[in-house]
């Protein structure tokens, strides 16, 4: 078990199983067809770590998102109709494209959140597994455990 | 963040709960960035990245609505990303029909666009700010825009001042008439993190160097040395679309939103290395590293060796230019091959203005002989339709290849493969 601490982009308490890129997350091209799969899974080819894997209800453990500017409101969309990574965990400072989607969801949703916590550092991301259970607390405290 | 008295004001709700909710957002997005206030909206026009009715996009449809029955629209107008379906691009009537039902908001949400403020019917492109649109920002400009093309162009080839937003916070800014200071606004955030050195041996393809670069500084900004021996010093036409297509690639194979190109892009020529920033890190580029990028895009076709259905070019959208030099360059490699039309169905991209420019010289009748289809969509959105998802489509495009299951080939490979191979 492993205990790391970052700041809160948007507050919340969760615990989810880990799905992880060391690649900057795509979010157009990872979530475009998530709205006719059963659940969200990953369908960005350039993605070896994360192509094919299931997104959705995972604590997404990533260094920031790249891409197209439509990413914030495919993460909007994503939690007001359920589906959404269970929480987003930066091992950078937040790019202004996962900033967007954090806030409208924390901003203009009452009943779906998306927990998200940027700035875990670099260890964060080295030692985060695939399949790890991950707590997050709301003050930012993330707990690793495997 | 220190707000000023009126925007205090609307942030504790006297224009309304939902104006109020468009200005936490635009705090608290900034605050995420350490913006200490709101700056003005300076550029004459915004630019909307959704254009697309995307039945599932719902949450944002209802979003929009709200602002409408609320009377929170733009206070300026706006252009927007291109449209994502034209009946004139091959497809069968399964794709079609699937098409309609993916689409299916397109009408309600054009609507919406007229309401919020759309510029005019014309607006649809994501290369708004080419001379036949008329979105075209001023050095200096602050801007509230997105779409991730637009914006580093605009950046760079321009000089305004635009954050990479994402949609919805792009419209926010333009609602609001004023947008939160950070990043790509400030001087500070304009400077170099990155030194790219060009060693190639001559001038690189636009969109495999917009990869490299792109992947390579992820969202920092790099400073271009090399560069201005092929493309010159001045921003000639050419040098211009050259950029948009290098800044595409930057922008989706990375998130780049800002770059200098030394002794050509605007701040660059004005500040030279006085952009880069103290300790910044160096990317050599050469032709084996050019060679090592495109190798790495991974084909996803089930079948690698299958004949291609469809070409797309034109993502960003094609200037006059280019449909200009594609039209020669097809119609001299046809008759070289002794072939009277393309063997693939191939389209070209680009936005209505373009298109109407376009219609009034030879060129247009010359290219349709050659059997090209243009069209004003956006191909990206086109192949967002799951029927597109395992058909062997080809382009030339690093951000169309990025997004899709589209397959990479430089533009002289693509001109070989329609006019001569058909595979």
């Amino acid at each position: 078990m492993k205990e790391f601490k970052g700041r809160v982009i948007a507050k919340g308490a969760v615990t989810a199983e880990a799905v992880v890129t060391k690649q900057g997350f795509n979010t157009l091209a990872s979530m475009q067809m998530m709205f006719i799969q059963s659940k969200t899974k990953c369908v960005d080819q350039s993605n070896p770590d994360l192509y094919k894997k299931l997104l959705q209800g995972k604590a997404l453990c990533l260094p920031q998102t790249i891409g197209s500017t439509t990413g914030g409101m495919f993460l909007y969309s994503a939690v007001k109709s359920g589906k959404a990574p269970a929480c987003l965990l930066f091992a950078k400072e937040i790019d202004s494209l996962a900033a967007a989607g954090a806030v409208l969801a924390d901003v203009w949703s009452d009943d779906a959140k998306m927990p998200t916590i940027d700035k875990l550092g670099d260890d964060f991301l080295n030692y985060v597994q695939d399949g790890d259970t991950v707590t997050v607390k709301e003050d930012g405290t993330v707990i690793v455990d495997r | 963040m220190q707000l000023t008295t009126e925007q205090q004001a609307i942030l504790n709700g006297e224009k309304g709960e939902t104006m109020a909710k468009v200005m936490r957002t635009l705090v608290q997005y900034g605050e995420v960035f350490g913006a200490e206030k709101m700056v003005p909206v300076t550029g004459d026009y915004g630019h909307l990245v959704l254009s697309f009715g995307l039945t599932f996009l719902g949450p944002v449809f209802d979003l929009y609505q709200k602002l409408i029955d609320e009377g929170c629209l733009s206070g300026q107008k706006f252009t927007c990303d291109p449209r994502p379906y034209d009946k004139n691009v091959p497809q069968s009537l399964l794709q079609k029909a699937v098409a309609k039902f993916v689409f299916g908001k397109q009408s309600r949400y054009e609507k919406q666009l007229s309401q919020l403020g759309l510029l005019n019917e014309d607006s649809y492109t994501c290369t708004c700010y080419l001379d036949e649109i008329g979105n075209t920002p001023k050095a200096g400009d602050v801007l509230s825009w997105a779409e991730s093309s637009a914006v580093v162009y605009a950046n760079s080839v321009l000089g305004a001042r635009c954050n990479r937003n994402s949609g919805i916070i792009e419209l926010f800014g333009s609602i609001a008439g004023f947008v939160p200071y950070f990043g790509l606004l400030t001087d500070e955030g304009r400077k170099a993190d990155w030194i790219v050195e060009l060693q190639t041996t001559g001038c690189p393809d636009a969109q495999i160097l917009g990869s490299a670069i792109g992947m390579k500084v992820m969202e920092d900004v790099p400073y271009v040395k090399g560069l201005d021996r092929y493309l010159g010093t001045e921003l000639t036409d050419e040098a211009k679309t050259y950029l948009k297509d290098f800044g595409a690639a930057t922008a989706s194979n990375g998130a780049v939103g800002l770059y200098h190109i030394d002794n050509l892009t605007p701040e660059a020529k004005a500040q030279g290395e006085s952009l880069i920033k103290e300790n910044a890190k160096v990317y050599v580029v050469d032709d084996a590293e050019l060679e090592r990028v495109k190798n790495g895009y991974p084909c996803i076709w089930k079948n690698k060796d299958a004949d291609p259905v469809l070409c797309f070019l034109g993502c960003p959208h094609m200037t006059l230019q280019q449909l200009k030099d594609w039209t020669d360059r097809i119609e001299a490699a046809l008759q070289e091959a002794g072939n009277e039309k393309v063997l693939v169905p191939t389209v070209f991209t680009t936005s209505a203005g373009v298109m109407k420019e376009f219609e009034k010289t030879p060129y247009a009748a010359r290219l349709k002989r050659a059997g090209v289809i243009v069209s004003y969509i956006c191909p990206l959105m086109f192949m967002d339709n799951p029927l597109w998802q395992d058909k062997p489509v080809i382009t030339s495009s690093n951000k169309l290849r990025t997004y899709t299951t589209a397959r990479f080939y430089s533009n002289d490979e693509i001109l070989r493969i329609i006019t001569k191979e058909g595979k």
